[in-house]
């Protein structure tokens, strides 16, 4: 698509609708949002990006492949998951951390799993993006 | 604490990301698979040494107590499922080094299968397997059928060939209708008595005031499952699909998926749905004689070996739900001595298929012939599973048939007994039928005197031999010392049969 | 609102075994769709259907039951949706693949890998 707005307003949309996507990430702690929701928001600043400028130039500003993340994702979400049976809990048992940060809260693995969860939403929503694209 | 109980789930996970970020490098992905899948059995012979030592394990998932978070649960029976999926895991790690390579006499192996993640799908295949047969929690059990489908239905299309769409295309449908009654199962029984914990509905199950409500709520899931273990009108979908994909797909699938479902089944009839065994397991008598004597009759029809095999998998469900039906100590552990033989044996003809296509170049059997004289070794691996799905003494099929038919005997139920008596010689036909054609018959085509085809051991076969030699030592091992693997299966028919230690284990064992 | 209820569960089961009767490909996975739609609102009727109070217990750490509905079902449906998402794609893309190696998407002509 060959559209001037369009295309300019998404170098501006980008980083903002990036930006968002990890304020919803880290809020969907305690309030709505979450890291489903977050890799969606991210997938789409990406999809909107693809329609405006096409996959190769979309490919360029994204310079790792998007199983990267997912294998990434996979492997936090794991982690926090197994992180109970290192402490002698069972596995998958929610473990939170005594300090509390500014704006994170406390470092938990509910989080850790969250932003696992975020890396495979995003992963898996560009490359499914990227491969519909690339057939038109 | 017990690591050991979610090892099964949580390591094909790890196997397939390794595979998955190895997927540039075929050669390393596959030694990675291999070494994974020693791993892989390891931990599945230490969960089954441990629950014959220890008895039923348990951990709940994230701490929460039994009945409201996850319960996993490793009793004899799920660790022996456990112990032959790993088992099969291996030995198709082992034949998929040689089936996945490119070779000059079968063009639909071709190695981009590979690039799109056959090894990381087939282990998180595992682990939808495992998840299934180690969960204590009916919606749990839903969301590791919907991991196990999901990854097996991208590997029946992975091809993308017209024939592979079309079968994927039933299989999935089909499936997903299967799913939608195990929700709807799922959805009444929470109405019924508001638990999803397996041990816990035991309980609660027997309080319900409106027991034919309940009936009704074991048929959703006898169809759900029934279509999942492609029993009697429920199977079409299963010889429509099994032999698209390639052989080592097609084996495992053979193997393992149908008994995912007959798992279920046997799991729920006899922990949850027994308050009205007068009819629900009258009903699956019936179907289990139908199942039997349709399948068999379907493969007798057919020429392709995948299809004839794809027939008598049919067939051998009827014998495991007979077990289940007939509900004795005895015919459980029959059944579960059967699944035991079937599977290697069922996934090990297939391999042998596999393998006749490569030498013999078709899968029809009409179109080769010859096989004995330039490869007998072959022949004679045909023969041990083939004879043993038959139920010939003194292979493993004649123990579990032995066991369940003996049962039937015991309770007087001679009509059954008289179908599975003929459903066994008719398979016996079937397996002749495929000796006769592909091995004794002289070679109608011009496959082999055209060039000298690679033998069983040459470079490019070897490891698919080594995966089919491997299968049938241990269906001759079952054969020529059942007694272990029986004291075992008989162990796992008690433990089900008196689901109370189960129920006390789960619901008091928070740690 | 219960009944309600019933009746659009009713009519989306039935709509989806209509579409299943029907010879496109297409049709046939709207009527999945549609399977898997009711099957999440049956589900959703089984907490309970009352409005206008949050799932949370009372300070005190008690509970009233007479004013919220049950909150598991909906925790399950939400996983049932998200596979049902995953699902859906795959049949679309499967479709495609199909209806561009075959040209077609009649039903009746699915019989390829049924001939003996």
């Amino acid at each position: 698509m060959n559209s001037v707005i369009l295309s300019t307003a998404t170098r501006v949309l980008l980083p903002i609708l990036l930006l968002f996507s990890v304020f919803i990430l880290i809020r969907g702690h305690q309030e709505p949002g979450g890291g489903f929701v977050g890799g969606l928001i991210a997938s789409m600043a990406f999809a909107l990006y693809t329609i405006a400028h096409g996959v190769a130039h979309a490919r360029q500003i994204f310079p790792l492949s998007p199983t990267v993340f997912i294998i990434t994702g996979l492997s936090f979400a794991l982690f926090s998951g197994l992180m109970g049976l290192f402490v002698g809990l069972p596995a998958f048992t929610g473990l939170w951390g005594a300090y509390e940060f500014p704006v994170l809260g406390p470092l938990s693995t509910p989080l850790l799993f969250d932003i696992g969860v975020y890396l495979v939403v995003f992963g898996a929503s560009t490359s499914i993006i990227f491969t519909l694209k690339l057939k038109e | 604490m017990n690591a050991i109980v979610i090892a099964p789930i949580v390591f094909p996970l790890i196997l397939g990301l390794i595979t998955l970020s190895l997927w540039q490098n075929r050669r390393l992905q596959e030694i990675a698979n291999l070494i994974g899948s020693f791993i892989f059995l390891l931990i599945g012979v230490l969960l089954l040494y441990q629950v014959l030592n220890e008895g039923i394990l348990v951990t709940q998932a994230g701490n929460w107590a039994a009945p409201f978070g996850i319960s996993i649960v490793a009793d004899t029976f799920s660790s022996i499922m456990v112990l032959i999926t790993v088992v099969m895991a291996f030995a198709i790690a082992i034949y998929s080094i040689s089936s996945m390579r490119k070779s000059r006499h079968i063009c639909d192996m071709t190695n981009k299968r590979q690039q799109f993640g056959y090894y990381p799908l087939l282990n998180i295949m595992y682990m939808g397997i495992n998840g299934a047969f180690l969960t204590g929690d009916l919606f749990n059990m839903y969301v590791w059928f919907e991991v196990m489908l999901i990854s097996s239905f991208i590997l029946l299309s992975l091809d993308g060939t017209k024939l592979q769409l079309e079968g994927t295309f039933k299989y999935v449908t089909i499936n997903l209708i299967s799913s939608a009654f195990f929700l709807i199962g799922v959805g009444f029984l929470y109405g019924l008595t508001g638990t999803l914990n397996m041990a816990d509905l035991a309980v609660k199950i027997h309080e319900v005031e409106n027991q034919a409500m309940v009936t009704v709520v074991a048929m959703f899931f006898l169809i759900c499952f029934g279509i999942k273990a492609a029993v009697f009108p429920l199977f079409f979908w299963l010889p429509a699909s099994y032999h698209t994909p390639p052989i080592s797909i097609s084996a495992i699938f053979a193997g393992m998926l149908t008994k995912v479902g007959v798992y279920s089944l046997i799991r729920v009839f006899t922990l949850i749905f027994i308050g009205d065994i007068g009819y629900t397991h009258t009903l699956i008598l019936w179907i289990s004689g139908f199942t039997m004597f349709v399948g068999v009759l379907g493969a007798a029809s057919q020429y392709d070996m995948r299809r004839i095999l794809s027939f008598h998998i049919i067939s051998q469900i009827g014998y495991m739900i007979m077990g289940l039906a007939l509900y004795t100590p005895l015919a459980i552990a029959g059944a579960i001595f059967y699944i035991m033989h079937h599977i290697i044996v069922k996934a090990n003809l297939f391999l042998v298929s596999g393998l006749v296509k490569r030498l013999g170049g078709s899968y029809d059997v009409r179109k080769v012939g010859g096989l004995v004289n330039t490869y007998p070794f072959l022949g004679v691996m045909f023969l041990i599973p083939a004879l043993s799905l038959a139920g010939i003494p003194p292979l493993s099929g004649f123990w579990s048939k032995l066991f369940v038919v003996k049962a039937a005997l015991d309770l007087h139920s001679y009509f059954i007994v008289f179908v599975a008596l003929l459903v066994g010689l008719l398979t016996l036909y079937s397996m002749t039928k495929i000796w006769n054609e592909a091995f004794w018959k002289n070679d109608p085509g011009k496959c082999s005197s055209e060039k000298q085809i690679p033998g069983l051991f040459a470079r490019q076969n070897v490891f698919m031999s080594v995966a089919i030699i491997m299968l049938a030592t241990i269906t001759l091992a079952i054969g020529f010392y059942p007694e272990p693997f029986f004291q075992v299966a008989d162990r796992a028919a008690t433990e089900l049969m008196n689901p109370q230690n189960y129920i006390n284990t789960v619901l008091g064992g928070v740690q | 609102m219960l009944i309600l209820l019933a009746l659009i569960i009713g009519f989306l089961y039935a709509a989806s075994i209509y579409m299943f009767l029907r010879r496109s490909i297409m049709k046939l996975v709207l009527g999945i769709i549609f399977l898997s739609h009711a099957t999440n609102l049956l589900l959703f009727v089984t907490g309970g259907l009352r409005s206008g109070a949050p799932a949370f217990t009372n300070a005190d750490g008690t509970v009233d039951l007479s004013t919220i509905s049950d909150p598991l079902p909906q925790a399950l449906i939400l996983t049932a949706i998200v596979i049902g998402l995953g699902i859906t794609a795959f049949s679309l893309v499967l479709i495609y693949r199909f209806y561009k190696e075959t040209g077609t998407v009649d039903l009746d002509e699915l019989t390829e890998s049924d001939k003996t």
